[in-house]
């Protein structure tokens, strides 16, 4: 386990500006509640075996005890990097980018099922469609009942989406819930 | 008229009742006919002997039992009765005829009186039948009654040996199991003479393993804590599957508003108990329950209600430190973070490689973000996290898995005396590492919560009772008071009283997976294995001092035994001449002895020490004295 070098955290921190843009300060700089000091420390980033990790500091310090190759998972992994060096966002990070997203998709009930299979997000499905989305923006996608399902890359922006056909594809699936039993070893 | 119509009538039933009234008449005809021979008046004795013949005549003639011949009989009787003089004309043979007729020439008056006598025998004839008739009917019953109960006896070694070719017949060994559970539940008045309840109970155990498919260790363990109808009754409830129990998880979401929304998706639910506030469980559904969007967004986790228990237990405090020593698949240690409310720590720790994905992914799913995962055998984690590093600790251990027969069937044959006692001390050696991590001097803290999903003694209260005796900790109470406490003693085996505070959970009581838990405090970070140290250091001064000592007594000891053994033997010497009650067989069994009773002793001794710290001073003495006699000596052999 390791902090992360520069190039490593240039790389994340655009990903997350994608998905919660200014937000990204409340992400680095919030306080944490974990830990059993009484003083919160704040979040940091850790790099462990090509995952990134998102923890509190006083969690970091005790992980520290635990061996290099018995560590498994600390805090919150948002995300890992692929062999060829590329970092992709995954599912588990849902948690920290529904909180501080900026830009949000509501889904029909009907269609919600679709998307958890790992399929795009086409125009009939969409409920309701934050405004001001760029194409290639970060988009989380949320049920009708504001439950989190998942997180994708905006095909179009929003006026070219009213004007799209209903089976035009909206948001580019990246990652979603059912992945945690679809694909649970690959995680 | 009438009386001899009567007469008549009962004669010919008893004609149709065959053998024994023949022989009664018989009797009675032999009866008679010494008095007919010395009878005075001759009409009365030729009636009788007319009478008598026509009654065996007829019986001749008719045969037994025939009701038509009978009928028949008693028209002819009547005839007769009616009209004596007619019918005697209008008789078959001679000999009768002449014989009637003379009888009844002779004048109806003495007939009647003859009549009359007759009617007596008869009648005692009809009550001698009725008689026999009534016991031959008891007897009947009996022997029914006794086919029946007799039908339930041992099956002897050969039906055994049939059975064994034939293939299995289900009905009948469910009959014979229902049958010797009502025999041994009232033995005395039930059993079959000339066998013993071990006979009924080794029947009933080979039958359970065939029926229901256990090994025999298992079923003789079984059968050793149960008596035998809740043993049938625990059996039953491990053939059918517990309900499915869901717990909202409460970072996320509340309990009735997952209800609301699972309801919608067409799940028939309900709370789980009033014990419980996150626990609901599922009767059926439309939809599966294990993927339902809202699983997947992580409000609310599968588990079986008896999970729910440990952690209860344990009830983990905000910003503690808590550990979870075999945390996959996740259940509990999501349960624990819940309820810390995502502060302080919590390290989950499992040992197997591949269960460790389902583990961090449930954690992330459910929104757990004070975890730290990590991948090592248990009993290395005191090194690695530290002694006395941590508020609480839970430990569900690995176990032999005989609570959870309803889930997993290969349990009923896979486990064998040797699995179990792996396991037991695979458990006893990760609950000292458990208590070994606690701070005893936490503020919050100090306790350590034990528990298994099997139901056998030795994984359970032995594992306790070890602890207890290992470390200076002590059992309170659960918090789990709808449990049945945990066995004080069990067979041959004696445990500390306070274990009575433990839990037990059945299927067949609780309806709920086989399950125990213990909850310990550690009152502080002694060892008693420390405290023995110091008197046995002791020992073995003393020993090395009298071992100069006996060197002149017993050079042969010296040579076959070992330090630490004949350091023991001599404790024991030493024991002997303070003690000399104890009795003492030999040299070598004694010191065999004290190495198994040397640490309790030693903890007794620790008061008489000082007597001993006296007696090894003057022993010394003794010794230094003895050496400067010995130096010179021994400079002359060398």
């Amino acid at each position: 386990m390791r902090p992360l070098d520069e190039k490593e955290t240039t790389a994340v921190f655009e990903k997350l500006f994608k998905f919660v843009g200014n937000n990204l300060k409340n992400i680095v700089e919030n306080p944490s509640h974990e830990g059993p000091d009484p003083n919160p420390g704040r979040y940091c980033f850790r790099l462990h075996k090509n995952k990134i990790y998102y923890a509190s500091e006083s969690l970091v310090k005790r992980a520290t005890n635990v061996a290099r190759p018995n560590l498994v998972s600390l805090g919150t992994c948002i995300g890992k990097y692929t062999h060829g060096g590329n970092f992709h966002l995954t599912v588990q990070a849902l948690n920290l980018l529904a909180a501080n997203a900026k830009h949000k998709v509501w889904l029909k009930p009907q269609s919600e099922m679709s998307f958890l299979y790992g399929n795009h997000v086409l125009k009939s499905a969409l409920g309701r469609i934050t405004e001001n989305i760029a194409p290639g923006d970060g988009v989380v996608v949320f049920s009708m009942a504001d439950v989190p399902l998942g997180f994708g890359v905006a095909a179009k922006s929003t006026q070219d989406c009213r004007k799209l056909d209903p089976n035009g594809i909206v948001v580019l699936h990246q990652a979603d819930v059912g992945e945690y039993l679809r694909m649970e070893d690959e995680l | 008229m009438a009386p001899a119509i009567a007469t008549k009538k009962k004669v010919s039933k008893k004609q149709s009742n065959a053998k024994p009234p023949k022989k009664a008449m018989k009797k009675n005809s032999k009866v008679l006919t010494p008095k007919h021979d010395s009878s005075a008046s001759e009409s009365e004795s030729e009636e009788e002997i007319l009478q008598q013949q026509q009654l065996e005549h007829k019986d001749e003639l008719l045969g037994d039992s025939d009701v038509d011949l009978g009928s028949e009989s008693e028209l002819s009787s009547d005839g007769e009765g009616d009209d004596p003089l007619v019918d005697d004309f209008l008789q078959g043979t001679d000999d009768e005829a002449e014989e009637k007729g003379s009888a009844s020439n002779s004048g109806s008056d003495l007939g009647e009186d003859s009549d009359d006598d007759d009617i007596e025998k008869k009648s005692r004839i009809i009550d001698e039948k009725r008689k026999k008739e009534e016991e031959d009917a008891e007897a009947e019953m009996q022997l029914n009654i006794k086919e029946e109960s007799d039908e339930f006896r041992l099956p002897t070694q050969e039906e055994l040996e049939e059975e064994n070719l034939r293939p299995p017949d289900l009905s009948n060994l469910q009959r014979r199991i229902k049958e010797i559970v009502r025999v041994l539940s009232n033995f005395k008045a039930l059993k079959q003479e000339g066998s013993t309840r071990k006979d009924y109970v080794e029947q009933l155990k080979k039958d359970i393993c065939s029926y229901y498919g256990y090994n025999e260790f298992l079923i003789g363990a079984l059968v050793e804590m149960f008596p035998a109808v809740e043993l049938m009754e625990l059996i039953e409830a491990f053939e059918k599957p517990r309900p499915i129990c869901l717990r909202t998880n409460t970072l996320k979401t509340r309990r009735r508003d997952l209800a609301d929304v699972l309801i919608n998706r067409g799940v028939n639910l309900d709370p789980l108990s009033k014990w419980s506030k996150v626990g609901l469980v599922v009767y059926d559904s439309q939809v599966p329950i294990g993927a339902t969007p809202e699983y997947m967004a992580g409000f609310y986790m599968l588990q079986s209600a008896s999970s729910f228990l440990p952690v209860m237990a344990l009830a983990p405090q905000e910003k503690e430190r808590v550990v979870d020593m075999a945390a996959a698949p996740g259940g509990k240690t999501t349960y624990v973070a819940a309820l810390m409310k995502n502060t302080g720590i919590v390290f989950a720790n499992e040992m197997k490689v591949p269960r460790l994905k389902s583990l961090t992914a449930n954690l992330h799913r459910m929104g757990v973000s004070n975890t730290i995962v990590c991948n090592y055998d248990g009993r290395e984690l005191p090194k690695v996290l530290g002694v006395n590093a941590v508020d609480r600790v839970l430990l569900d251990a690995p176990c032999s898995g005989t609570g959870v027969i309803s889930k997993d069937e290969s349990v009923k044959t896979s486990k064998s005396l040797e699995d179990m006692q792996k396991c037991a001390h695979l458990q006893k050696e990760l609950i000292l590492a458990a208590i070994d991590m606690v701070d005893a001097n936490s503020k919050s803290g100090g306790y350590i919560v034990y528990s298994t999903c099997s139901i056998m003694v030795a994984e359970n209260e032995a594992v306790i009772d070890y602890a207890l005796k290992r470390r200076d900790v002590k059992l309170v109470p659960c918090g789990l008071d709808f449990g049945r406490p945990g066995f004080i003693r069990f067979r041959e085996q004696r445990f500390h009283p306070s274990l009575e505070k433990t839990r037990r959970f059945y299927p067949h009581v609780h309806n709920m997976d086989g399950f125990f838990v213990a909850k310990l405090k550690k009152m502080s970070s002694r060892k008693p294995g420390e405290k023995q140290s110091e008197p046995s250091e002791k020992v073995e001064e003393e020993s090395k001092l009298e071992k100069e000592e006996s060197e002149e007594e017993k050079p042969s000891n010296e040579v076959r035994e070992n330090g630490k053994e004949s350091s023991e033997s001599q404790s024991k010497k030493t024991k002997k001449r303070k003690f000399p009650s104890k009795p003492v067989n030999g040299v070598k069994e004694n010191g065999k002895e004290t190495s198994e009773s040397g640490p309790i002793k030693r903890q007794k001794r620790k008061y008489p020490s000082k007597q001993e710290i006296s007696n090894a001073r003057e022993e010394k003495r003794r010794a230094m004295r003895e050496n400067k006699k010995k130096g010179p000596k021994k400079q002359s052999q060398k």
